[in-house]
């Protein structure tokens, strides 16, 4: 159990990470959502021990981390990083012995990971000599050779191809089954949507909506209504209790404020013609992100 | 394996390994067969030249004695007489069958002269060599002529006996002080070597890391402290091997030289086995205490930087610390006794050169060496705690270029961090 307790950073004068209260639960996927410079590379940094909270506490199995702990513990940073002259066996020998381990078990582990992601022609080649999302691929392997208990992931699918995602993803959906605690940040929210029960979103340094997905898409309120219809449907933006509206190709989405309004709807369309499409929707993520960071995340 | 003992010898390995490992070490080794054979070497290429000069004798009676008297002092120059013209002289000059002709004359008062002609007069040794044997020849007819015999004659030109003696016990004679010069050159060549050599590998291991982001795996796993002393002494294993390298190659350069010389060999020229093992017991604890103090800084500075190019902008600095160094320690040379040069080996940055001459030249009191390695050692954990924090903030802070507002900013990041730096 990952438990960060009343957490703040401060630099200077500039408040990073502003009184963070998170329970992660073994076993379990958890995601960290938030702009550019919401705070989440810091609450991150807290967490591997990189950087003290000025307040608060983080620990890991009721322990302080720091690196007594680190051979629990493996991090995939934001950034890439890997040795470019060093071949990926050298690489992953390197840095799997920094992680406690010892030749024969990374021996094993490599074997295991490269094939799994087919990559095994790889292990003798250079690392400056693989594409991006191969090099992604051996930094993936290099933060879970030494099987941690707590896997923090930094953005782990940027920058890789749909058949590389679903790679990893899976490979992720397995760690997570053999028990391994997860904390991811992805500005891809279908990615988060799909892997995280639960999750919290960051702005500014503080948490603005934290819990279980489906109770904060429940209690968010609002809900998404999708129409497709062979007539012009923009006239329904003026329905009392639509908030938002936004047209596709076809159709029109509407944000309700409550269900009834989509009751009101369907109402209004009922004698206009034929309706090809009429839903409604769960609010996305990506709509409960805009409202409360009130920033448009690609 | 101990975290510590990974990064040393992943450090240890990746260097060893390296190209320009290998290169400099090979030209090196090289280099130092090359020098101490030089005198095999020349010999090669000198030694079956026999210069031959002509001799237009117009005195009559003085050629027998010049080819005696260069017979005696030197083997590759041979005086024959020339009995043709001068211009035939010149012609035989300008063909190549002789280096050059001497027109020997006696001048009013009947003493004899020379004139030297040649395609061009820049032959200076053989030049010398044939004037000092007509001198020798001029003076003794001198001599005869006023009825000095060989006896009186040798007298008068026997070098005076010249001794010098240092009254106080401990003061070093002159030949110890030139051994002690010696080895206080080599320390010091070699310091600024391995501060070349290995600061700069240092700061660029650290700066390669940070540049290619391997540094946020490599913290999150091993503490920044236990990774720059790794680093450190990976690089001076790396050191270590390379000078041991050095050593083994010059002592079978030495051997070799020894072989194809006899007696001559360099050892004995220089009287190298005479230098006293207590300075070179010296010279090896300031070297090495030297070198740490410099990685240190080297990893410190490295830290602060965040791409490899930034490199040779903080090797300047330091190249000039140890080039002031050097400066100093040849003044010292001179004046070891000065003041200036006393304070001077106090400063930590200067004295692992200038407290070996120091030690070496002067019979200095124990207590003053023991106060120079203890400012050495102090100054190196000085600069291993400022470095470890340094260290700690400076690998998390990217862009800028080095200076001393970064400096002072990776400090206030670390002494946030205060929670880890013991964690060796």
């Amino acid at each position: 159990m990952l438990t960060i307790n009343e957490v703040r950073k401060q630099f200077g004068s500039f408040t990073a990470v502003d009184g963070i209260n998170l329970q992660i639960p073994k076993g379990e996927i958890f995601g960290l959502l938030g702009a550019n410079g919401a705070g989440k590379t810091t609450t991150f940094r807290m967490i591997l021990g990189l950087l003290t909270p000025s307040q608060g506490r983080i620990t890991w199995n009721d322990k302080e981390i720091s690196y007594e702990t680190s051979d629990l513990i493996g991090y995939l940073p934001e950034e890439r990083g890997l040795y470019p002259k060093l071949t990926v066996r050298e690489q992953l020998i390197y840095l799997g012995q920094l992680r406690g381990m010892t030749r024969s078990q990374i021996q094993e582990q490599t074997d295991k990971w490269l094939k799994r992601f087919g990559a095994e022609e790889y292990l003798n080649k250079k690392v400056e000599a693989l594409s991006k999302g191969n090099q992604q691929k051996i930094q993936f392997i290099a933060a879970v050779l030494h099987r941690p208990e707590l896997l923090i992931l930094d953005e782990p699918f940027s920058g890789l191809d749909p058949v590389n995602v679903e790679l990893l993803k899976s490979a992720v959906h397995e760690l997570k089954k053999e028990g391994t605690t997860i904390v991811f940040s992805s500005h891809r929210m279908e990615h988060v949507e799909e892997l995280c029960q639960h999750l919290c979103i960051m702005h500014r340094g503080k948490s603005v909506v934290q819990g279980n997905l489906k109770e904060i898409k429940r209690s968010f309120g609002k809900k998404n209504v999708s129409v497709k219809a062979d007539f012009d449907l923009t006239y329904l933006k003026d329905t009392a209790g639509v908030i938002k509206h936004r047209s596709t190709g076809d159709g029109i989405i509407l944000q309700v404020d409550r269900e009834e309004v989509a009751k009101d709807l369907f109402q209004a369309i009922q004698s206009k013609g034929f309706v090809r499409k009429f839903e409604l929707e769960e609010p996305s993520l990506n709509d409960i992100f805009i409202e409360k960071v009130g920033v448009v995340h690609e | 394996m101990s975290k510590f003992m990974t990064v040393m010898m992943h450090t240890y390995r990746s260097k060893i390994k390296s190209k320009p490992f290998l290169i400099t070490t090979l030209i090196t080794i090289g280099l130092l067969f090359v020098i101490t054979n030089m005198n095999e070497i020349t010999k090669m290429f000198g030694e079956d030249e026999v210069s031959k000069i002509g001799v237009i004798d117009q005195t009559g009676d003085t050629l027998p004695a010049l080819q005696t008297q260069l017979k005696q002092t030197s083997d590759d120059l041979k005086a024959e007489a020339f009995t043709k013209s001068e211009s035939e002289a010149e012609k035989a000059v300008l063909d190549g069958k002789i280096e050059g002709f001497l027109i020997l004359d006696r001048d009013a008062s009947g003493i004899i002269t020379g004139t030297y002609k040649a395609e061009d007069v820049t032959q200076q040794s053989l030049i010398a060599d044939v004037e000092l044997a007509l001198q020798q020849i001029k003076n003794k007819s001198a001599a005869e002529s006023i009825g000095l015999n060989q006896e009186q004659l040798a007298a008068i030109y026997s070098p005076v006996s010249f001794a010098k003696e240092s009254l106080s016990d401990s003061a070093k004679s002159e030949e110890e002080a030139a051994q002690v010069y010696i080895l206080v050159y080599v320390v010091l060549f070699f310091m600024y070597m391995a501060v070349m050599m290995y600061g700069s590998m240092i700061a660029v291991e650290v700066a390669t890391e940070k540049s290619s982001r391997v540094m946020e795996i490599l913290i999150s796993s091993v503490s920044p402290v236990t990774q720059m002393f790794g680093k450190i002494f990976g690089i001076v294993l790396v050191a270590l091997t390379q000078l041991a390298l050095f050593v083994a190659g010059g002592f079978l350069a030495v051997k070799l030289n020894g072989q194809l010389s006899g007696s001559e060999s360099i050892i004995n020229e220089l009287k190298l086995n005479e230098i006293p093992t207590s300075l070179i017991i010296y010279a090896l604890v300031f070297f090495i205490l030297g070198f740490f103090l410099y990685a240190t800084l080297f990893a410190m500075l490295g830290s602060l930087i965040s791409r490899v190019e930034e490199v040779n902008n903080l090797m300047t600095p330091v190249v000039i610390v140890i080039v002031a160094a050097f400066m100093i320690a040849m003044f010292g040379r001179e004046n070891p006794e000065s003041g200036f040069v006393a304070a001077a080996s106090y400063f930590p940055l200067f004295t692992p050169m200038l407290m070996l001459l120091r030690v070496g030249m002067l019979s200095l009191p124990v207590w003053e060496v023991a106060l120079g390695i203890s400012v050495l050692i102090g100054a190196i954990f000085l600069f291993a705690i400022i470095g470890a924090r340094v260290y700690r903030g400076g690998v998390l802070m990217y862009g800028n270029a080095p200076s001393l507002k970064l400096f002072k900013q990776a400090l206030l990041l670390s002494k946030q961090e205060k929670k880890n730096t013991t964690d060796i």
